[in-house]
């Protein structure tokens, strides 16, 4: 109760609704047998890490990330888990490391633990604006478009163009490893 | 007054966790990509919360660029996936271990 006065009742609201979709949505990810689901999960998830995005001013991430994650990659999941027709054949019950999930498990929370230790230990935030936006403050909405757009265009072009080769990169790789070998036997 | 940042790290991390584990504990290689996937929207979320708290357009711009490698990690992963599966049949990590010592 306390923590909802202290903050503005509607990012609390928003705040708890993107951690309920992406908590859910992860989970489901890990526990579900059917690959399908898990893939489903994982678009709850992917929305929910967009309303959090939404909600700290960076609009055109957020949508990025439901065209690009939610109606792309995940799409190829979907397509793959089909084309291939693994639905339930993973044999989850089966255990060929003894202990493995306990071990991954207190591995898992010692990492996480010392993350959140060290971020509370730490203090950023110095209230000057960064250099990255010439003194001015992070913007919302289309302005929020409009630097980072400029912020990639001009500091990170190079990475930028860099991004363009790897994406060819890849779909020439995909299509390679992808490819049945039929023109090799047919010329042997 | 806002939801503060910590919260939205925390959330990053526990995120991240929850990846993490599923990554060491599932057996197929698709489910392992998804909880890949699982990670690097923690870490975009981590570097989302920290553009908004410093106010810098760096981390933005990072997350579209670790957006654009996951989108190409995908498509050669799953590529990787179907030539595996075309000769073994099977999508098991396990399976795989020619090269075991």
């Amino acid at each position: 109760m306390m923590l909802a006065l202290a903050y503005a009742v509607p990012s609390v609201i928003v705040f708890v609704a993107a951690a309920a979709l992406i908590l859910t949505g992860a989970i489901g990810v890990i526990s579900l047998k059917n690959p399908v689901h898990a893939a489903l999960s994982l678009i709850m998830t992917l929305f929910g890490v967009a309303v959090a995005f939404i909600a700290q001013q960076a609009d055109f991430l957020a949508a990025v990330q439901i065209i690009v994650y939610a109606g792309a990659i995940v799409v190829l999941f979907l397509f793959v888990i089909m084309f291939l027709g693994v639905d339930r054949r993973e044999g989850v019950d089966v255990q060929p490391l003894v202990s493995q999930k306990p071990l991954a498990l207190v591995g898992v929370v010692i990492t996480v633990s010392a993350i959140i230790f060290t971020m509370s230990r730490s203090s950023w935030v110095t209230g000057v604006p960064s250099l990255s936006l010439g003194g001015t403050r992070l913007a919302t909405g289309s302005h929020n478009v409009k630097q980072l757009g400029t912020s990639i265009f001009t500091t990170y072009l190079f990475a930028f163009e860099a991004t363009a080769a790897l994406l060819i990169i890849a779909v020439v790789g995909a299509v390679l490893l992808a490819r049945r070998e039929r023109v090799l036997e047919e010329a042997s | 007054m806002n939801v503060p940042a910590a919260w939205y790290l925390v959330l990053a991390a526990v995120l991240f966790g929850i990846g993490g584990y599923g990554l060491v504990t599932r057996r197929s290689a698709l489910i392992m990509f998804m909880c890949l996937e699982l990670m690097l929207n923690a870490v975009n979320l981590t570097f989302v919360t920290f553009s908004r708290t410093l106010s810098d357009i760096g981390g933005q711009a990072s997350v579209f660029f670790v957006m654009v490698v996951a989108a190409a990690e995908v498509t050669v992963g799953l590529g990787i996936v179907v030539a595996i599966f075309r000769r073994r049949s099977t999508t098991s990590v396990d399976e795989l271990s020619e090269m075991k010592g």
